[in-house]
């Protein structure tokens, strides 16, 4: 007989989901002395088990490809690689998403403590003063209901705990913040500079979520490079190891992994009093009261219990009365363009492994050119140098060579660390065509409604991607290089990435000063619901080109700092 | 320190690893520039006269392992065709590849020189292989075999240059673990002055 299991607690604050946004309020909660549940519907993490780190690929019998040859024949069995952290899937058997016809739409989930910042690239990048007041810059978008000045103390308090590389440039498209020191510049990052002056484009120290020294008990890197790996020595940010694991030891903090949240449940005055969730080990229905909600389960996941949460006070789900749950749905305009530089053929080797990615990029710096025929901008991600060999590294080489024997190995030689690559990441204005929601018939594997996600870039992003090619070109041209990714004679909205393949989803539950337009208030706070609060990306007004997990975190310190006021006064 | 076996090695990692005050574990960077050094040690991956093929037969694994040292030098040492065995024995998409592709060489060696691939001169063998490796020098004669030499191509490159002896010779030096990071000048400045900037240095 199907049973719901209830137990009699009443816990104080349950947060949902362990990434960026519900890490940090996990750490902030119980560093205050607050008592915290956190529900992740993936399993616990063992860094020193998971990770694998300095593992070279010959310690591994199938070298990488996976154990059944997997990667040979593009099956993605791990999303990033086998070496990367253990961190999510495009695709998880059993929970399905759909794509309404005529969108397209990637949606990658993580499924395990820490989330994706596990994995993730770790750029750190500051929203500016025009990101958070769009309307007096240019008109387009929405003000969030806080200012740059308001959040610049908890962006402080972020950069100091997580550790971030960087210089101060005084720019307004990329504030300074509060950093470490930065790294030195690879060759082609040097070169790749050389390239910026001659076309009045500035490349600086990137900002980056590593530990050039030791700051609060966490190791300063050893520059091997393997961030995307996970660290062991946690000298690359992630929540799990940087805020959980500490948070663990202070006795405040019980952790339920392999927690599956499937509704937010209310009370008869319309304040959340507790949360349905799936064991999945066992497959039971579970139910934990409490007296508030933290809800961190990525944009999308979080809109989507949202809209799962019906009940008669709240029909179109919980905290929806404005209707803009699922709306507002943004992602990161990609594009990449790589070549190959002959000045770099031949380069006498050495260790360039550094920290992982790159070290110096490109902020956006036309801010306050006139007549562009798109709005706002992108900044520019590098890649280069001289990679640890894997499955698949030579094997472009090896086809425009063409041959075999020592004449093969002498052409993989000279090729081997002179290509280099652009990615753009730029800003998607919301659109009305752009969003997600609860498909009327389909459920998963735990019985919970899927969602269905309705995608299209504008002519903006088209435009931009357009100006991003251009660029990637001239920076290749101006090296003497020779641009090896496929020419693109029309720019349509095909030239641009799929939506949700960036991975910096935002927008699906808005923050704003008026309940009718927006879901949450200045502190992420529900409007309906002043116990409920969501703290990922989903309350961003904008998709700033300004990747969006430092500011998750800064945002929900901020929330999870008013929250704690307002509980212990009583108010929530 | 001296020689440790893998298995103490990861022993070592084991119970080397202590908590810090952040909960995250820590291994000494001295013990793991060591566990880096044994690793990196390791020489031949090859399996050595008695490794039994677990997919292809005797013959054909011979084939294999001849016909992936003419790619790359070395490859054999690097255990490509153990390798592209050991996957092809999980994989039978795979294993239809190589089993058919080795089977069209030894064929068509029977029918152009009276002799199979191992058998046949190594002037026999450049023949079709450079029928095979240059898209100009392809015949109708041997396009069908093309798509098993990219393959074999493919796999044995992928195999030696993710061996320590490939990964030697490339000159990967990374995977260590470092106190500080610098860029050596040289690198700088053979680079520069092989770019467009050179005049302006």
């Amino acid at each position: 007989m199907f049973q719901v299991q209830k137990s009699p607690e009443v816990h104080d604050v349950v947060v949902i989901g362990s990434g960026a946004g519900g890490g940090t309020t996990v750490k902030v909660l119980t560093d205050l002395g607050m008592k915290v549940t956190l529900l992740e519907a993936g399993p616990m993490l063992n860094p020193n088990k998971d990770f694998k780190e300095h593992v070279w690929p010959w310690e591994v019998d199938h070298r990488g490809v996976g154990p059944n040859a997997e990667n040979y024949f593009g099956k993605d069995l791990y999303p990033f690689g086998y070496f990367l952290a253990p961190n999510g899937y495009w695709d998880i058997p059993g929970e399905p998403f759909t794509v309404a016809p005529g969108s397209e739409f990637k949606w990658f989930r993580s499924r395990i403590l820490g989330g994706r910042t596990n994995h993730y690239g770790r750029i750190s990048l500051r929203f500016s003063d025009y990101d958070f007041k769009p309307q007096g810059f240019d008109g387009l978008g929405t003000d969030w209901p806080i200012t740059y000045d308001e959040m610049s103390p908890w962006y402080d308090k972020a950069e100091e705990f997580i550790g971030i590389t960087g210089t101060h440039e005084g720019l307004r498209s990329a504030p300074d913040g509060k950093f470490l020191p930065p790294i030195p510049p690879r060759v082609h990052e040097q070169l790749i500079q050389r390239a910026g002056k001659k076309l009045n484009i500035p490349v600086i120290p990137s900002r980056m979520a590593m530990l050039t020294k030791s700051i609060h008990g966490r190791a300063a890197c050893h520059y091997c490079g393997q961030c995307g790996r996970g660290c062991r020595t946690a000298s690359a940010f992630s929540s799990s190891q940087a805020m959980i694991f500490p948070a663990m030891k202070t006795g405040l903090l019980t952790i339920i992994s392999g927690a599956m949240a499937r509704e937010l449940l209310v009370d008869s005055a319309g304040q959340v009093n507790g949360v349905s969730y799936v064991d999945k080990a066992t497959r039971t229905d579970k139910v934990i009261r409490c007296k508030a909600v933290v809800v961190a389960a990525s944009a999308c996941e979080s809109a989507r219990l949202l809209l799962n949460s019906k009940s008669p006070k709240y029909p179109n789900g919980v905290a929806n009365g404005s209707g803009e749950v699922g709306r507002n749905l943004t992602d990161t305009v990609g594009h990449a363009v790589a070549g190959i530089i002959p000045a770099l053929e031949g380069t006498p080797r050495h260790n360039s492994d550094g920290i992982g990615g790159m070290h110096v990029y490109v902020p956006w710096w036309e801010l306050d050119k006139k007549n562009k025929d798109f709005p706002r901008g992108y900044h520019i991600e590098i890649g280069g140098g001289f990679g640890m060999p894997q499955i698949g590294s030579f094997r472009n080489t090896a086809a425009k060579a063409g041959g075999y024997g020592p004449k093969l190995k002498e052409e993989i030689n000279r090729y081997y660390g002179s290509q280099i690559s652009f990615a753009g990441r730029g800003e998607m204005m919301p659109n009305k065509h752009s969003y997600c929601e609860i498909d009327p018939v389909k459920v998963d594997q735990w019985g919970i409604p899927v969602l269905r996600f309705h995608w299209q870039w504008s002519d903006h992003e088209v435009k931009m991607v357009k100006h991003m090619h251009h660029t990637f070109t001239d920076m290749i041209d101006a090296m003497g290089g020779r641009v090896t990714s496929p020419d693109i004679p029309e720019f349509t909205a095909q030239s641009v990435s799929v939506g949700g393949e960036i991975i910096h989803e935002a927008g699906t539950c808005r923050m704003g000063d008026d309940p009718k337009k927006s879901v949450l208030n200045k502190w992420s706070q529900a409007h309906e619901v002043p116990n409920l609060m969501v703290v990922d990306a989903a309350p961003f007004n904008g998709n700033p080109d300004k990747n969006v997990t430092l500011t998750i975190v800064a945002n929900a310190w901020r929330a999870a700092a008013h929250f704690a006021e307002e509980f212990k006064k009583g108010n929530v | 320190m001296e020689h440790t076996s893998r298995r103490e090695l990861f022993k070592i990692i084991g119970s080397s690893i202590v908590l810090t005050t952040s909960g995250s574990g820590v291994l000494s960077p001295a013990l793991a520039q060591h566990v880096h050094n044994e690793v990196a040690a390791v020489k031949s991956l090859s399996g050595g006269a008695n490794y039994v093929p677990k997919q292809f037969t005797p013959h054909n694994f011979e084939t294999l392992k001849t016909l992936s040292e003419i790619i790359i030098p070395g490859a054999s040492d690097a255990g490509a065709a153990e390798y592209i065995d050991f996957l092809s024995s999980r994989n039978d998409e795979l294993a239809a590849i190589f089993n058919g592709g080795l089977a069209w060489v030894d064929h068509y060696m029977e029918k152009n020189y009276d002799a199979d691939f191992l058998k046949a001169s190594a002037t026999q063998r450049t023949e079709l292989l450079d029928k095979l490796a240059y898209p100009a020098n392809v015949t109708p004669a041997t396009a069908q075999g093309v798509p098993f030499w990219t393959w074999a191509r493919n796999m044995t490159v992928d195999a030696y240059y993710t061996s320590p002896a490939g990964v030697k010779d490339i000159g990967y030096m990374g995977n260590q673990v470092l106190g500080s990071f610098s860029v050596p000048q040289e690198a700088v400045d053979y680079v520069m002055q092989r770019s467009p900037f050179a005049r302006q240095a």
